[in-house]
């Protein structure tokens, strides 16, 4: 695990000097982080790096879970769908089990933090149990058109904390207490993002057949639909009448997932009549990621919805020119024509796809203005310091705050 | 003169961060946000003409402020961003005066041009009211004179110069920037601090301004390190 030093050589010296002037200001407060999962999924991907860095950096930080049983995530799945506006049925007895599970943790689960930051809506009626202490809700997930009795069920909940957490504008609510944007970020020392040899990308991109001999436009994502990997093919199959090229499509898909392997097989039917198409469904491997971003020449995030598109910022971080949808959290990443180009159709995507390979220097100007851009908004750091903030402004409720 | 007269009272450097809140109020419209900016706190005028700012401290590649952004790139409404984009920020020394210019001139757009309040903005292109809530620290960096001065502008955060530059000036209304003030005050530098003050900080990159102070004040020494030869 990375040290808080170690992110000076990236982001400078003077960053993390900073980061260390704040981490002062919370000496004495205990911070107690509280979700479902400690592995698999973005949370618990983020709280694995933040607890351990808050920690060097001097502050007093924990992390705890809530347990459930099969029934209660089944019925947590199920608002998660329905406030993300899919249509879920959900029943009376369903609020009793939400209700029963999160007693039973209420019950169980040690309260001690002088500042509880409790992540996404699992754990979130656990602010029952605040007396005296700071409670904040962090959402990690897009709640802009919330199934509305599911939102209900939970408002009241929400409520009661002293402030709320959301990663993009438009998941904001009307509510009574205050509500902050923090962005994700990325890790630039983790496996997935940091700077790999050569003969390690050469060895991931011969581990999957896929030949360095031509441009490689590529997209990462699971096979979902909303991520539209059809639409990808579709504008690559314009791009090669002009451009000879390879379309690569990485990532994985879960075997309990059967509207994936659908979409998977779908790809697979298209991709079968062109050898210049590489279908890759992999198990999570990081280091095989990273080397096939590094190894393209365009990288396509072309997601029909997304929650904030954090592989956009990976991209960037490798100085990739990208060609993204313009949804969820994808326009605060690329700015058009600035730091990658935005795009609201196949047509769209494949024209930008061949503005970037026909003009390899304003590709390259694109992809180095991304990673300047990631540098100062999207990386780890960036998110501690955000986060150190936000339970300073638990105690300072004014909009100029002198420490 | 003197360049490397020491101070009795030291320059000591601030950092500011940011964090941003959101209010849950957002425009569709022109008419909309209009009326939005003429009632919104402060603290949201001031996040939406400086986020911009912050977030391009490498290049700026957008209109600075976020109005003119939303009225070409979602409203469609070219000639307005451009009228937007033109305030000239430098100019207004309180958030006050700022907001009414950014009034004034939306009011002015649409008295010449009444469709402009129809067009509106697609479902999720919606302009979403922010406020930019201020964290203000001192840090260890403390200059007695010119020579210190430029040495520590080289090795502090940019969130730094950006404190003295920008916010001290127009948020906590103070005038000018810190710098100048304290240049003239304290070291009797008047020319330098008088050239530091017309220099528009709202054009430039925060690296390019990083840059240009270092420059200026390294030719002042320079300068004198000459006269006294």
């Amino acid at each position: 695990m990375a040290r808080i030093d170690e992110y000076g050589p990236v982001v400078g010296q003077a960053i993390i000097d900073d980061l260390r002037l704040l981490s002062e200001k919370l000496r004495g407060k205990v911070v107690q982080h509280i979700n479902s999962t400690s592995v698999g999924g973005g949370v618990a991907e983020i709280l694995n790096r933040m607890v351990p860095l808050l920690n060097d950096l001097g502050v007093d930080a924990h992390w705890d879970l809530i347990k459930g049983g099969e029934q209660f995530f089944g019925v947590t799945k199920k608002f998660h769908n329905a406030i993300h506006g899919q249509p879920e049925e959900i029943t009376k007895r369903d609020f009793e089990v939400f209700r029963e599970t999160s007693e039973q943790n209420m019950r169980d689960l040690p309260i001690y933090g002088d500042i509880v930051f409790v992540h996404d809506p699992q754990p979130v009626a656990l602010v029952e149990r605040k007396s005296g202490n700071k409670w904040i809700w962090r959402c990690h997930i897009d709640i802009s058109n919330p199934d509305r009795k599911v939102w209900k069920f939970l408002r009241p909940y929400v409520e009661r904390y002293d402030s709320a957490v959301f990663s993009a504008p438009s998941f904001a609510q009307r509510l009574p207490i205050r509500q902050f944007l923090i962005a994700p970020s990325i890790d630039p020392l983790s496996d997935k993002n940091r700077e790999l040899p050569e003969e390690t990308i050469d060895a991931a991109l011969r581990k999957y057949g896929i030949p360095r001999d031509k441009p490689i436009v590529t997209q990462i994502s699971r096979f979902d639909r909303l991520k539209d990997p059809v639409g990808v093919m579709e504008a690559y199959a314009q791009v090669k009448r002009y451009f000879d090229c390879r379309l690569v499509l990485a990532g994985g898909t879960a075997s309990d997932d059967p509207e994936g392997m659908q979409v998977l097989e779908e790809v697979r039917g298209k991709a079968r009549e062109d050898p210049d198409i590489h279908i890759v469904s992999m198990p999570q491997n990081d280091i095989d990621i990273n080397a096939i971003q590094r190894a393209s020449t365009v990288i396509v995030q072309k997601s029909i919805k997304e929650g904030f598109g954090l592989t956009v910022s990976e991209a960037l971080w490798k100085a990739k020119p990208v060609v993204a949808s313009n949804v969820g959290g994808i326009p605060l990443q690329i700015v058009h024509k600035y730091s990658g180009l935005l795009c609201h159709s196949v047509e769209g995507a494949a024209f930008a796809i061949k503005q970037l390979l026909g003009s390899p220097e304003f590709a390259r100007k694109l992809g180095e203005n991304g990673r300047e851009h990631v540098r100062n908004n999207f990386l780890l750091t960036r998110h501690l310091r955000d986060y150190m903030l936000v339970f300073l402004s638990l105690y300072h409720p004014e909009d100029i705050v002198y420490l | 003169m003197d360049a490397l007269k020491r101070a009795a009272e030291p320059f000591r450097f601030h950092t500011r961060m940011n964090l941003t809140e959101l209010t849950g109020i957002s425009a569709s419209t022109i008419g909309d946000l209009l009326g939005r900016i003429k009632t919104i706190p402060g603290s949201s005028i001031y996040h939406h003409t400086h986020r911009f700012l912050q977030q391009h401290q490498y290049l700026s590649p957008e209109p600075p402020n976020d109005f003119a952004y939303w009225a070409a790139s979602s409203l469609g409404e070219g000639e307005l961003g451009e009228r937007l984009a033109s305030v000239d920020t430098v100019q207004y020394p309180t958030i006050r005066a700022l907001r009414a210019k950014i009034v004034e001139t939306i009011e002015e757009y649409l008295r010449s041009d009444p469709p402009a309040r129809k067009p509106f903005a697609r479902k999720g292109e919606e302009f979403h009211f922010k406020k930019s809530v201020s964290f203000i620290l001192p840090t260890a960096f403390v200059a007695y004179d010119l020579r210190d001065f430029a040495e520590i502008l080289k090795k502090i955060s940019i969130d730094s110069i950006y404190f003295h530059v920008f916010e001290a000036r127009l948020r906590l209304e103070r005038g000018t920037n810190d710098f100048s003030l304290w240049i003239e005050s304290s070291l009797g530098e008047e020319a330098l601090a008088g050239e530091i003050a017309r220099l528009d900080p709202y054009t430039r990159t925060l690296d390019n301004l990083r840059r240009t102070l270092i420059h200026l004040i390294e030719e002042r020494i320079v300068e004198d390190n000459g006269a006294d030869r």
